[in-house]
């Protein structure tokens, strides 16, 4: 067993972790932010897509202990109370989440794109989202989410 | 039309709470003192089990329990809620589903053990020492050399693999059609075996209360009376009010999470016998082992037309690949929902189907998005297609040719369905305009002097969905009652609960069902809560599937508002002394013709509840009204899908240039869901038709198991739609709506294979099956090969 200590969210947590346990698992099964999900177990699905240090990281194939000492942010981190974050509201806004499931993973992976690229193409979000599944949508209204939260964070 | 009301693209309620992860699924939900559950699973497609020695499981850290099939001789196997009566009258072979295998195992993922542990790393690390000696068996995985030779038998009692054999139509009078047939069109094709893949992996939580005896399962369902019923009445034995289902946010279905499982049968059990809940949550990986497949027929279809290209008959002949066991609704899939939409849009006088149905030991086949009329769609859409360039007649006149005309509704198809209503013109025109077909050559043409292979296709597709009503089905074989539930409670300061029986898991009910209430209440949305999935909380309902939610649940609902009005108005007449004839109700106010007497919702609520001033002699308080609604009919959503693709032959890559949907849905309560719907149903077929395939190798290992090996679509796989849609209204229902969640899948694929066999007609390709691939597309050009050496 290891100690790890980071931040989530802006919250020092520390916990005792096996040398396997996933990242993943820490915030779930620990510390109970179940809004990063597992879709999949060979990091194809990018439902639990976080950021860790300011980038995006697939937490299911990233050890606990690799995250020592590290600022960590999931999808619960995002919004202030009621005021959501600019691309939790395009989503919402362009119906860009059926079931839900993998939502928390592509906003996460959006943000970051948008970080990187202020103003995506259609073609730039398509291809940066190959590691992000979903059943639900067809990709369409994600896409238009992610244009319409890319201009909302320019501001 | 109001800003919340029906017609309105009012954005999700749910939502708020999806986009902050603050969503609830089965996973989320820890009980206190749980333990949790890995399911040993079979590395065999056949085989016999001959020990299983736990000890060395039940000795490592934090084991509490291993069960096997001894620990649930007791109870019954998993039922089947469909029974098909093949030909002479001979039904279908139904052999044992156990809950874990006994004696035998019968498709690689077949669980055989369950370990408990405190912790899930305990019961993985665990369950790799439960020591399993088995003896292979050789194991039937080819459906024709299932039926044919059946090298081994999955079931003794069905020692010819076949589980049924079934017809439907006149088939001397299809034969005697065919003998005079200027034309005949034959094809042959695979429909290919598809895994489902909701996003969210299934997931079960079995607690019991030894104080009450209440048994509560919380799973991943679409339906959860559907599991009380088949768990509680058919497998367990436990009585109905002892067991509560929870079905909370669900993150996908697609039809997979219908069925009942047997993991929520041994978490159900296991908590008892523990006293403590047990918790069990797939993995991909397993997923695909365990969650019913879908698809998978072999089919040969002949086409027989006049001289004029008018169809004068069709005949099928599938065989349809049930898997290792018949999952809950496998049976109807390939029969009923399939083989009576061979009609399609057309007026084809005579038709026959055989369908014979055969075990393998792969995993049990069911439905998924769209269930058996996919299946018809694409081999009609196919043969019309083959059939309009063997005749040397424009595609898109033989299908107007043969059109079912506006005034031939209700229009009696010879494969059983009477369709009520439907307008194919009305979809097709506005479809070829909005995908510029008739200039289309001149794309070919610009794309070949780029290299490029174009082409285009289309499909014209009608479906039947709501699936009810519930004596026609019953006739057919159903085991389970069609109808569905809704209770409308209103509170005493006028907020309501909706209590339905319909199950979200992506449709947006919590926005769609509360606008039918809003519209007819004049009450704001965002008083409205939609209640569901909680079988301790909704009245006995049937749940999602089949497209029925908005067609049977949502008209359930309009049916129960009627009712809440119509006490309503007889408490406000009481209120303005007038007679409840004089009362009129609008935008939420109650009020007396001719005269400015005037009293809102929300007194009238209260009144219900403090009836100081109430007319108690003639009516009782409250204000909470039920509805059961079993349709008349099913209805009959069609439209014109049309797809655009481009092809590298260099390298065989495919590229979706267009593709647009014309739809008619009946009446849209939220086009913007409506669309979504289209949006998702579109890339599934999309999927089915150029990326999934469920492989197995001959030893019956799934060679595509993986999210590395099976090709979901990938956002750049794909394009943005063009949608609209058209409106011939449901006659049969009070909302006019036809159901919307399955069409995008069942039009689509005869689209895109159509579209990529115009690409590729210079090198003679009339088919090619699905998946088509680069690869197969890249032998075909640069190999000369025929779509079936391909294979």
């Amino acid at each position: 067993m290891a100690n790890v200590t980071m931040t989530i969210n802006g919250k020092q947590v520390s916990g005792e972790v096996e040398s396997r346990t996933l990242l993943v698992e820490f915030l779930r099964d620990q510390q109970r932010l179940t809004g990063t999900h597992v879709g999949c177990d060979t990091s194809q699905c990018g439902a639990c897509v976080v950021h860790v240090n300011g980038d995006s990281a697939k937490s299911c194939t990233m050890l606990a202990v690799q995250a020592d000492g590290a600022d960590v942010t999931t999808i619960e981190g995002l919004a202030n109370g009621d005021d959501l974050h600019p691309m939790q509201a395009a989503f919402r806004e362009n119906h860009g989440l059926q079931c839900g499931f993998c939502t928390p993973g592509m906003i996460m992976s959006a943000i970051d794109l948008v970080k990187n690229n202020a103003d995506p193409s259609e073609t730039e979000i398509r291809e940066w989202l190959e590691g992000n599944i979903c059943r639900c949508t067809g990709y369409h209204n994600i896409v238009k989410s992610i244009k319409a939260g890319a201009e909302a964070m320019r501001g | 039309m109001t800003e919340q009301g029906i017609g309105a693209s009012v954005l999700r309620k749910e939502d708020f709470r999806f986009v902050r992860g603050r969503g609830k699924y089965t996973d989320d939900i820890n009980l206190l003192n749980q333990t949790h559950a890995i399911i040993v699973r079979s590395p065999h497609a056949h085989a016999t089990i001959n020990s299983i020695d736990k000890a060395a499981a039940l000795a490592a850290p934090g084991v509490v329990a291993v069960l096997t099939a001894e620990d649930f001789a007791a109870f019954g196997g998993l039922p089947c809620g469909w029974q098909v009566i093949g030909k002479g009258e001979e039904p279908m072979i139904e052999p044992k589903h156990p809950i874990l295998a006994e004696g035998k195992v019968r498709h690689v993922g077949d669980p055989v053990a369950v370990v408990i542990a405190e912790t899930k790393t305990q019961a993985r690390d665990a369950a790799e020492l439960v020591d399993i000696d088995y003896t292979e068996l050789p194991a039937v995985i080819d459906m024709r050399e299932a039926l044919q030779n059946a090298p081994a038998a999955v079931h003794d009692e069905a020692a010819d693999n076949q589980c049924f054999d079934w017809e439907i139509g006149d088939r001397a009078a299809v034969d005697a059609a065919f003998e005079k047939a200027h034309h005949v069109t034959t094809l042959e094709l695979i429909n290919n075996r598809l895994v489902p893949n909701a996003m969210e992996p299934r997931c079960a939580i079995g607690d019991y209360d030894n104080a009450s005896g209440e048994h509560t399962l919380y799973t991943t369902s679409q339906n959860p009376h559907v599991i009380r019923l088949l768990m509680g009445a058919f497998v367990l034995q436990i009585p109905e009010h002892k067991l509560r289902i929870y079905a909370p946010d669900v993150g996908g279905g697609f039809g997979s999470k219908i069925y009942h499982y047997a993991e929520e049968a041994i978490m159900t059990v296991a908590a008892k016998v523990l006293e403590r809940p047990v918790k069990w949550t797939s993995d991909r990986t397993e997923a695909f082992l365990s969650d019913a497949h879908a698809r998978d027929h072999i089919t040969k279809v002949e086409l027989a037309l006049d001289a004029d290209g008018k169809f004068l008959a069709l005949r099928e002949f599938t065989l349809a690949n049930m898997g290792a066991y018949l999952s809950t609704f496998a049976p109807s899939i390939p029969t009923y929902l399939h083989a009576t939409l061979l009609a399609g849009q057309y007026t084809t006088p005579v038709i026959y189907a055989e369908v014979k149905a055969a075990f393998t030991n792969t995993v049990p086949v069911d439905a998924y998005r769209g269930a058996g009329r996919p299946e018809a769609t694409y081999l009609l859409e196919r043969i019309v297609d083959k059939a309009a360039a063997e005749m040397g007649i424009d595609r898109i006149e033989l299908r107007r040719k043969n059109f079912i005309q506006p005034d031939q509704f209700p229009y009696d198809t010879p494969v059983a369905l009477t369709y009520d209503t439907g307008d194919f013109e009305a979809t097709l025109a506005p479809a070829l305009a909005a995908s510029k077909w008739d200039s289309f050559e001149e794309r070919r043409k610009e794309a070949a002097q780029r290299g490029k292979l174009r082409g285009i296709g289309i499909s014209c597709y009608i479906e039947a969905c709501g699936i009810a009503p519930s004596n026609i089905a019953g006739a057919l074989g159903a085991r389970a009652g069609l109808y569905e539930s809704a209770t409308v409670r209103v509170n005493p300061t006028g907020s309501i609960q909706v209590l339905t029986g319909s199950h979200s898991h992506g449709q947006g009910h919590e926005t769609s069902f509360a606008q039918i209430v809003a519209d007819k209440l004049g009450v704001d949305i965002g008083s409205i809560e939609i209640v569901h999935g909680d079988t301790n909380k909704i009245p006995f309902g049937m749940g999602t599937y089949g497209s029925r939610s908005m067609a049977v649940g949502g008209v359930a609902l309009s049916n129960a508002t009627d009712k809440i009005i119509n006490k309503a108005t007889k408490i406000a007449a009481h209120l303005m002394e007038a007679s409840a004839e004089d009362v009129v109700f609008e935008d939420g106010i109650f009020k007396v013709a001719g005269t400015d007497k005037a009293v809102p919702f929300g007194d009238v609520a209260l009144t219900a509840y403090v009836p100081h001033n109430y007319p108690l002699e003639e009516l009782e308080p409250g204000l909470e009204e039920t509805s059961f609604y079993d349709p008349k009919n099913f209805t009959f959503p069609s439209g014109s899908h049309i797809c655009e693709v481009e092809i590298d032959p260099a390298t065989g890559e495919l590229e979706i240039v267009a593709m647009h949907a014309t739809d008619d849905f009946g009446n849209v309560i939220n086009p913007m869901i409506v669309e979504g719907q289209v949006h998702g149903g579109l890339v599934q077929g999309i999927g089915q038709a150029l990326f999934e395939n469920a492989a197995y190798d001959s030893s019956g290992q799934l060679l595509s198991g993986s999210y590395m090996d099976y090709c979901m679509p990938r956002a750049d796989d794909v394009p943005s739609f063009t949608v609209d849609h058209e409106v011939t209204a449901c006659t049969h229902n009070v909302l006019g709506v036809k159901g919307c969640g399955e069409a995008g899948a069942i039009g689509s694929p005869p689209a895109v294979i159509n579209a990529v066999v115009d690409a590729l007609r210079d090198y003679g390709v009339t088919h090619i099956d699905m998946p088509a691939t680069p690869a197969k597309i890249w032998n075909i050009v640069n190999q000369g090969a025929t779509a079936q050496a391909a294979e």
